[in-house]
């Protein structure tokens, strides 16, 4: 009975969620294009699978991921697990060493997350068969979810050190904006895109989980002013690795070519 | 029926690798690292049979309902050829969509509790939830422009990263501005207004519209929409930060 409750309940949040896109679409259809939709029926039994997979996994999340990955974010940030509590003498005095444990976790659970990032996961089909299986939708994915994993563990790293978000940012869209200007211009906006799509239904909950567990266990922290910002670097991060990812696979393809050619005049 | 049982399978499969990291992780750090047993696992293992089967209707419903609706949209405006129209409509999809969004609801009331901490905001119920009111629409507002002048761009087709540096700059300076309490959530707003149904529906749009348009190409014009929809709630929020 209480899998019923809980299905109903979050379908129909997610029935919700859902209700201001259909209005507006509705609308626009009748009053604006006025002309009927193709394959109306196929498109509307894909929006009930839509909503029903939704549903489904979120379901499934809570019950089987979140608890414990929740847990799992506050007990590794604890004093007991991080060995701050071996030098207990000075409280104010943290050591960021103390830590690895946390961002190894997490690095792996930024990771883990994204892979399975259901908006990542739309943003990858459409680029594959946008760019006509040039980018892979599985390698697009990777790359976001190693930026991910990377910027997540070194929001860990400010938490610890209680070092200004704004220096860690800055400095990341610095060398975005260089970037930028080195890559090609058609990765360019799929790379701005992947920043927006990794920090969803899957990543939010834990990452933020993790972020106000250590402020909440790191000596002079507090949780309502540091917990913040890890969200900002799951968010900047995958720009870098995707456009990173993206030079380095057409330095690797001139550099082929041009042993090819060398090859071939010797 | 061969064909759409092994096409269900595929999709079961791939779901089930999609989700295998994530087991693995918190399998490897709940039994090595934290040395502890899992808490009731007949429910872990219901919850991730969900999860699997979640992902793969999800993925279905993509491709048969989201993106050729997207895709039927761009292909509709195109043909009208009313940029007003689809300007409306296009905020108003970014601004119908941000306005509901649970997790943006979630931050805004946090956000007003570290602002009534900090002493910015009068600490009473009424005082919070009309902060955390307000922060949603300009949120939702932000997002609705957002989506807009993306879509102009592509329409445009002007270069994406000049608004998008231009807007990175802006909140660089804007930061060193705004009240500390605000960065953080302005930072963190960026990252959660664009919701899991929205994405693959303005992604197919934008790329759609590309398509659809002579001299436009799909890679280069059509994504950014979602890299607009993220950078201007953050400019949006840091300046209602200075405002208020």
């Amino acid at each position: 009975m209480g899998f019923l409750a809980d299905f109903v309940h979050t379908a129909f949040g997610t029935a919700v969620d859902v209700l201001p896109i259909a209005v507006i679409l509705v609308v626009f259809q009748a009053l604006v294009l006025k002309r009927r939709v193709p394959n109306l029926g196929r498109i509307l039994s894909g929006f009930v699978a839509v909503l029903l997979g939704l549903t489904l996994f979120l379901i499934g999340l809570e019950q089987a991921l979140f608890p414990i990955g929740e847990t799992m974010a506050r007990q590794l940030a604890a004093p007991e697990t991080t060995g701050a509590a071996a030098n207990p003498g000075d409280a104010t005095q943290v050591d960021w060493r103390d830590y690895l444990l946390v961002y190894a976790f997490a690095a792996a659970i930024g990771f883990a997350t994204t892979i399975a990032e259901p908006p990542l996961i739309a943003v990858a089909l459409k680029a594959e068969e946008a760019s006509g299986g040039l980018i892979g939708s599985w390698g697009l994915r990777i790359a976001v979810a190693v930026g991910v994993a990377v910027g997540v563990s070194l929001g860990a790293f400010r938490i610890v050190t209680g070092t200004p978000l704004s220096w860690y940012i800055i400095a990341a869209y610095v060398v975005v904006i260089v970037q930028t200007f080195r890559s090609s211009r058609s990765i360019v906006p799929l790379a701005y895109d992947s920043g927006g799509v990794t920090t969803s239904t899957v990543t939010v909950p834990v990452v933020a989980a993790l972020g106000l567990g250590l402020a909440a266990n790191v000596p002079g922290r507090n949780p309502l002013v540091d917990g913040f910002g890890l969200i900002a670097f799951a968010s900047v991060f995958p720009i870098m690795s995707v456009l990173g990812y993206s030079m380095a696979t057409s330095w690797l393809n001139r550099f082929r070519r041009a042993r090819r050619l060398r090859g071939e005049t010797t | 029926m061969k064909g759409p049982v092994l096409a269900l399978s595929r999709r079961l499969f791939g779901a089930a690798r999609d989700l295998a990291p994530i087991i693995v992780v918190i399998a490897f750090f709940q039994i090595v690292v934290l040395q502890q047993p899992f808490p009731n696992l007949g429910s872990v293992v219901v919850g991730l049979v969900c999860v699997v089967l979640g992902l793969t209707l999800f993925i279905q419903g993509l491709e048969t309902g989201l993106f050729p609706l997207g895709e039927a949209l761009a292909h509709a405006f195109a043909r009208k050829g009313s940029v007003t129209a689809l300007l409306a409509f296009g905020f108003c999809l970014g601004f119908g969509t941000t306005i509901a969004e649970p997790a943006l609801i979630a931050i805004a009331a946090e956000a007003a509790d570290v602002a009534s901490e900090a002493g910015a905001l009068a600490d009473n119920d009424a005082a919070r939830e009309s902060y955390a009111f307000n922060l949603r629409i300009v949120v939702a507002l932000a997002v609705g422009t957002a989506i807009a002048l993306g879509v102009l761009r592509i329409l445009k087709g002007w270069p994406i990263h000049v608004p998008i540096i231009g807007g990175y700059l802006l909140v660089t300076v804007m930061t060193a501005f705004a009240p500390d309490e605000i960065v953080g959530v302005a930072y963190d707003s960026g990252g959660v207004a664009t919701s899991t149904i929205t994405v693959p529906l303005v992604t197919a749009l934008g790329v759609g519209l590309a398509a659809s348009i002579n001299g436009r190409n799909a890679m280069v014009d059509g994504f950014g929409l979602i890299a607009f929809a993220c950078l201007s709630p953050m400019i949006f929020v840091l300046g209602y930060g200075m405002v208020v």
